[in-house]
């Protein structure tokens, strides 16, 4: 460029600092990570429960893309479906199914996740629950029977947590090794604690997600379990009962969802321990054996609240300034 | 281990310093005929232009001045003739009444300019001299350093901090002066300590230039109340508070001044300049400006007559490569994207930023997923998520009750956001809507 040429001529339009953002921290970067991080799982379900999981996963997926592209055409806006996050919530609510579960329950669920939970709530980062669990939770309330068959191996029973619950249940219990690698009954992804921790260390590495949920939340889980046991105080071992259930699926997929989870990582470790709490005590004193999903939909719906009341210190003093 | 120096929050952009913390400062006198002087090139009062059209002015002669304690006077850099006073762009962004000067090439010095010895000084003297001498913080605000140096009488100044970190990205205007002038920065904060017997003097630096650190440390003499104290590289960490923060662990109370917890924090380049003008008797007529930037063909560090055209500059750096994105005054995190290259350099301009199309990163807004991210990284403890909402809303009232006033526009948060938003700038907006209130009720009282 030859700078004698209409250099004085050169204007731009001012533009506020700063004029730098990394290209490495994105919305769709942040889900493209969540997604590597559910892989593990997604190849454990496919392991243990065969091709039908693989089809659950598709079907999620999919129902999520079409729905969000297709309200987001109809109400005008832009189409966002690139950015990824409505691939997450498929593949979660997809992993948040039995393995017996009909085609369209993936595609019914799909639908209400992304339209009533999240669209009609405002969309990305504004709706108030997790738009899987919401609408596992409205999949549970509105089809329990093709929501609860459970099978591994194609032999059908209860779930761990089903039979700790209430020993008259037919069935055996996995081994703790059993329990760990997933080979056991439960919802597709939620069964192998390895799987899961694998891709909640990518989240870790990647910074997406922080410990404080995870580990305040496990933690809990296992401390309350522990003290308080099935059958009196400190009957229960804490290792084997945090690999069953959805509890690893929940901390570091679910409860760590950045719309519905605190702002500050103080609210974010209260927020844990409340989900803790919640799904100890549903595990041993509820209806339900497990209560990962209904615990954390419920601390969803306090985050505001936490929000409200648990704010940082500024730098150099507390509020009330002149 | 010992714990690493530092504050809670904070950054890490890339520093992109390599092309030019390694060259060496070069002499560049000025081409273009006029020279440029903004009255305003301080925070606080503007000059009066003590000059007319047609008069001849001398290299260190006083062209402007202004009776306000919070101000300092402006020299001229060159000899010739005053050719026009008229308004002009400066690279702060906004426009300031200028006095134009055209050089004859001579340079021919005012009378009067010979060393001072500070013994013989005393330190009303000696603060005397440095405003009269025009000396301004080089960090960016352009805070007049005698006012900076005359803390309430209550305060008892216990450290001066000589900042050093120089963390925005691309500027190694200081590292180079470091690194060649360590002796005369040093020397610089001995003057300074004169003024505050009972201080501490220490000069804080990033650990990412170990260059800087060793010359730095090679200046002080055993038994002397100076040290050299190496911080962690992070952004902000040359933000006064954080400095503070990070050498002494004292908090700078909201809305307060550093001297509220017994500090001074002088830039590297001033506390230079400090030395500089007792050491020639020369008022400050230099600056070393970094010029920078995937557009520029040859970056570098050059020193400068102040008043020097930014074309000048690019001159010497080869000009443009490419037509740049942008040009900012300043680094990439809080500089001033300049609107027209026809700037004169100022005593506040640390550098010229030019980014190449492939640099320029900035991108759409999409939406607030609320991870929280801003909060996490904002260095006051600020919740800029809420900030933003408040100020579109236009809810000034809430704005102010979360602290929003108190933002010192770091941009951290926009940095860190993955949702794109224009956090700070959307903040920096609010800003100035509530002191447009405030002014506003203001003259309703006094009315």
């Amino acid at each position: 460029m030859n700078p004698q040429v209409n250099l004085q001529d050169i204007f731009y339009t001012g533009a506020s600092s700063p004029h730098i953002r990394p290209e490495n921290i994105s919305i769709p970067i942040v889900m493209r990570d969540v997604l590597i991080a559910l892989a593990p799982a997604g190849i454990a379900a496919i392991w243990f429960f065969g091709l039908k999981a693989a089809n659950l996963m598709a079907l999620g997926v999919l129902a999520c893309i079409l729905s969000e592209a297709l309200w987001q055409k109809m109400a005008g806006g832009k189409i966002s479906v690139e950015d990824g996050s409505a691939a997450v919530t498929g593949l979660l609510l997809a992993l948040n199914l039995p393995p017996d579960a009909p085609w369209w329950i993936p595609l019914v669920g799909g639908v209400f996740a992304i339209v009533v939970v999240k669209q009609f709530f405002g969309g990305l980062g504004q709706n108030i629950m997790n738009p899987a669990l919401g609408a596992r939770a409205f999949l549970l309330a509105s089809w329990p029977v093709q929501m609860t068959r459970w099978s591994i191996d194609g032999v059908s029973g209860a779930t761990a947590l089903e039979l700790l619950k209430n020993p008259e249940t037919e069935g055996i219990l996995p081994s703790l090794g059993e329990a760990f690698l997933g080979q056991m009954g439960g919802c597709i992804g939620e069964t192998s604690a390895l799987a899961l921790l694998l891709g909640g260390a990518y989240l870790l590495y990647r910074r997406v997600i922080t410990w404080h949920i995870p580990t305040v939340y496990i933690g809990t889980v296992m401390l309350l379990t522990f003290l308080l046991g099935r059958e009196g105080f400190f009957t229960a071992n804490p290792f084997y009962e945090a690999c069953l259930g959805g509890l690893f699926l929940g901390a570091f997929f679910m409860a760590t969802d950045y719309a519905t989870s605190p702002m500050t990582k103080q609210g974010e470790m209260i927020f844990a321990l409340g989900c803790g709490i919640l799904t100890t005590v549903i595990r041993l004193y509820g209806g339900y054996a497990e209560g990962v999903s209904y615990s954390i939909l419920i601390m969803n719906l306090l985050v505001p609240l936490i929000d409200r009341f648990v704010i940082p210190r500024p730098f150099g003093g507390g509020y009330g300034h002149e | 281990m010992k714990r690493q120096r530092t504050f809670r929050g904070g950054i890490h952009p890339p520093h992109n310093k390599g092309c030019t913390e390694t060259k060496q400062i070069v002499d560049l006198p000025p081409k273009r005929e006029i020279l440029f002087f903004p009255m305003q090139q301080h925070i606080g009062a503007p000059c009066e232009p003590l000059v007319k059209v047609g008069d001849r002015v001398l290299v260190g002669e006083k062209i402007g001045d202004s009776s306000a304690f919070v101000s300092v006077p402006v020299h001229s850099s060159i000899s010739g003739k005053v050719e026009k006073i008229a308004p002009v762009l400066t690279p702060m962004g906004t426009k300031s009444l200028a006095v134009a000067v055209k050089n004859d090439g001579l340079y021919e010095q005012v009378e009067g300019m010979i060393p001072r010895n500070v013994d013989d000084l005393s330190p009303e003297e000696i603060r005397r001299f440095i405003r009269e001498a025009g000396v301004v913080g080089k960090g960016g605000a352009c805070f007049p350093t005698a006012a900076k140096l005359t803390p309430p009488p209550n305060c008892e100044i216990d450290h001066i901090l000589i900042n050093c970190a120089e963390c925005e990205p691309y500027l190694t205007c200081d590292q180079r002066l470091m690194v060649e002038y360590a002796q005369g920065i040093v020397e610089g904060l001995r003057i300074v300590l004169r003024l505050f017997p009972r201080a501490r003097g220490v000069l804080t630096l990033e650990d990412n230039k170990p260059d800087a650190i060793e010359a730095l440390g090679n200046q002080i003499l055993p038994g002397e109340n100076l040290e050299v104290c190496v911080v962690k590289t992070k952004y902000p960490q040359g933000a006064e508070k954080m400095l503070i923060y990070s050498v002494t662990g004292r908090e700078v109370p909201l809305g307060k001044l550093p001297s509220e917890v017994g500090c001074i924090v002088l830039n590297t380049r001033t506390s230079y300049q400090i030395y500089d003008i007792f050491a020639t008797g020369r008022p400050v007529m230099s600056r070393i400006v970094t010029i920078a930037g995937g557009a520029v063909a040859r970056p570098g560090n050059f020193r400068v007559r102040l008043g020097t055209s930014f074309f000048d500059l690019l001159d010497a750096a080869g000009g443009f490569r490419v037509k740049p994105a942008m040009v900012l005054a300043g680094g990439p995190m809080m500089g001033v994207s300049l609107i027209s290259l026809d700037v004169p350099v100022i005593k506040g301009t640390s550098g010229f930023v030019c980014l190449a199309p492939e640099e320029d990163t900035i991108e759409e807004e999409r939406t607030c997923i609320r991870c929280g991210r801003c909060v996490d990284v904002c260095p006051l403890g600020l919740m800029p998520y809420r900030l933003y909402l408040l100020a579109t809303r236009r809810d000034y009232a809430g704005f102010e009750n979360a602290l929003g006033m108190n933002c010192m526009e770091c941009g951290c948060c926009s940095y860190s956001c993955p949702g794109k938003l224009h956090l700070v700038q959307t903040v920096r907006e609010g800003k100035r809507s509530v002191r447009e209130i405030w002014k506003k009720k203001e003259r309703e009282a006094t009315r």
